[in-house]
């Protein structure tokens, strides 16, 4: 937890504080030092709101210290249709995460078990996924599938990514397709889908998973709540496309705090060793 | 014409939609009904025909062609059930060795609280992942608007065709003006942004072939597919049920523009 800890004072934008600072929850506005949140699993003690993480925090927690090694980092978007503000939004995204896509892949041990994993970044364009991030994600199950290897995927994505037009929307079919001669090959897809998950990733490899977990109040859905408010004129639930919602209509297999994710993902890793 | 005309042109009323096709193309055609889940999504037509004498699996997204139909048809924004029909036909399909043909036209996948709660994403992603392994010919005909993930869970194809003035796109340039503008009005530089027209598909590698369309003579337009439908079902049906799956991933698997380094 020291290697998360320092990854979210690096990464988050934490920098300069020191691990007794304060930070704010964005909900209840709960004030409480960095390290108290942190050591939660960067779950706000008070209300249990779960902070958003970028992909590196993610793999801090949820990676044995030091075993992760990144895979296909040199595959980046371009903006080639020129479209509109798509090449200041690009760099932009880069600038603030410090990643170079919305997705980061590689290999890592969870509890001493060997796995290809990938971790989506909603700070990066909302995680949408244009040609780099299918590309990258099916490279990743091609080396899965090449090498055994189970996949675990955390999802989180605002969905296909407009700026690239049709291309990806091909994203959606491309990994898709590389997913099943993973499964084919009888290898192993769990997928952890985190706030929020929505549009083309769901309709696609967040959805594909041989085990689909979730974090708790992670907002899940296809099409988003105003679009069918306007469409329809239906007035929707409070709960309505949370993972609650989704596990109650058989949609996900397990609800999984954060803080207990990294133990059940070895136990479910372990029981798909031979 | 532009992409903003193609794309008026695409969702005008009096165009032929799949059911006409499905009869101008096929004979004998038998309607199968029902997703074995939930129920039946007139939104997706589909069952059995003989294609120049040999049986196919055909299935449509119908919009309707009046209010009352189109009311029926939901539009044709189908439903989860609407989707699950369709891959039920198709495994059904690969179960036989029989060819699968598609007609899309929909503005895309309904977008309400009962498909959501049916898990209309979990329906599309399912589609897709089964039709990209699926060990039978698929070819799919754009036949009017290409709606977004509603339109490829029917498109995961061997082959795709686009008709003349049909559109294909990952979002409704409304959707994308309302999102880059906040001005729903500027549909038109959407469309021409988003790159939706035929052509485009074409030059993208999305589609193979364009379709020219003169729905004045519409028996011999469809003469017209029947013959490219006819030779790409001679090579595919040449290869093995492993190399048309494999084929499909190839054709999809060099799809996207990145740079490395």
């Amino acid at each position: 937890m020291k290697n998360f800890l320092s990854t979210v004072r690096t990464k988050l934008g934490f920098g300069e504080k020191e691990p007794d600072s304060v930070i704010a929850c964005p909900k209840c506005r709960h004030e409480d030092s960095l390290k108290r949140v942190t050591d939660n699993s960067m779950v706000c003690p008070e209300c249990g709101y779960y902070h958003r993480l970028g992909a590196r925090e993610r793999i801090a927690m949820i990676c044995d210290a030091d075993s992760f090694q990144e895979l296909f980092s040199s595959v980046r978007s371009e903006d080639f249709l020129n479209f509109p503000k798509y090449k200041e939004k690009l760099s932009g995204a880069v600038e603030k995460t410090g990643e170079s896509e919305a997705v980061i892949c590689g290999t890592a041990a969870i509890g001493g078990r060997k796995c290809a994993i990938f971790v989506m970044d909603s700070r990066f364009i909302m995680a949408s996924m244009g040609s780099a991030v299918g590309e990258r994600i099916t490279r990743l199950f091609e080396h899965a599938c090449e090498n055994r290897l189970p996949v675990v995927g955390f999802t989180a994505s605002g969905g296909a990514r407009m700026q690239e037009g049709i291309l990806s929307l091909m994203q959606m079919a491309k990994v898709s397709g590389a997913i099943k001669r993973h499964a084919n090959a009888g290898n192993l897809y769990i997928t952890v889908l985190t706030d929020p998950t929505t549009g083309g990733v769901t309709a696609s490899f967040a959805m594909e998973g041989d085990i689909i977990l979730a974090e708790p109040k992670a907002l899940v859905g296809f099409a988003g709540r105003r679009v069918i408010e306007q469409n329809t004129g239906e007035s929707l639930p409070a709960d309505f496309q949370t993972a609650e919602f989704l596990l109650a209509h058989g949609f996900v297999d397990k609800i999984v705090e954060r803080r207990k994710q990294r133990e059940l993902l070895t136990v479910l890793l372990r029981q798909h060793t031979a | 014409m532009t992409a903003y005309e193609k794309l008026k042109t695409a969702r005008q009323s009096d165009r032929p939609t799949a059911v006409a096709y499905i009869g101008a193309l096929f004979d004998e055609v038998v309607e199968l009904h029902g997703d074995r889940r939930f129920g039946d999504d007139a939104a997706i037509v589909g069952g059995l025909a003989f294609f120049d004498g040999r049986p196919v699996t055909y299935i449509g997204i119908e919009k309707g062609h009046d209010i009352q139909s189109r009311m029926k048809r939901n539009f044709g924004c189908p439903k989860p059930e609407g989707y699950r029909k369709a891959l039920r036909l198709m495994k059904q399909a690969e179960k036989f060795g029989r060819p699968v043909i598609c007609f899309v036209d929909t503005l895309g996948a309904f977008c309400g609280a009962d498909a959501e709660e049916r898990g209309q994403g979990q329906a599309i992603a399912e589609n897709l992942m089964e039709m990209m392994g699926l060990r039978t010919p698929v070819i799919t005909l754009v036949i009017g608007e290409g709606g977004s993930g509603g339109a490829l869970a029917l498109a995961c194809a061997n082959r795709v065709y686009m008709l003349e003035n049909s559109v294909y796109s990952v979002i409704t340039p409304e959707g994308c003006a309302s999102i880059i503008w906040k001005d729903a009005d500027r549909v038109a530089d959407a469309a021409e942004n988003l790159h939706i027209t035929a052509e485009d598909m074409v030059r993208f590698g999305v589609a193979e072939t364009v379709i020219p369309e003169d729905f004045a003579h519409f028996k011999k337009m469809c003469q017209g597919i029947r013959k490219s439908l006819d030779a790409d079902l001679r090579e595919l049906c040449a290869l093995s049920p492993e190399g048309l799956a494999e084929d499909r991933y190839r054709r999809f698997r060099r799809l996207g523009h990145f740079v490395e380094g």
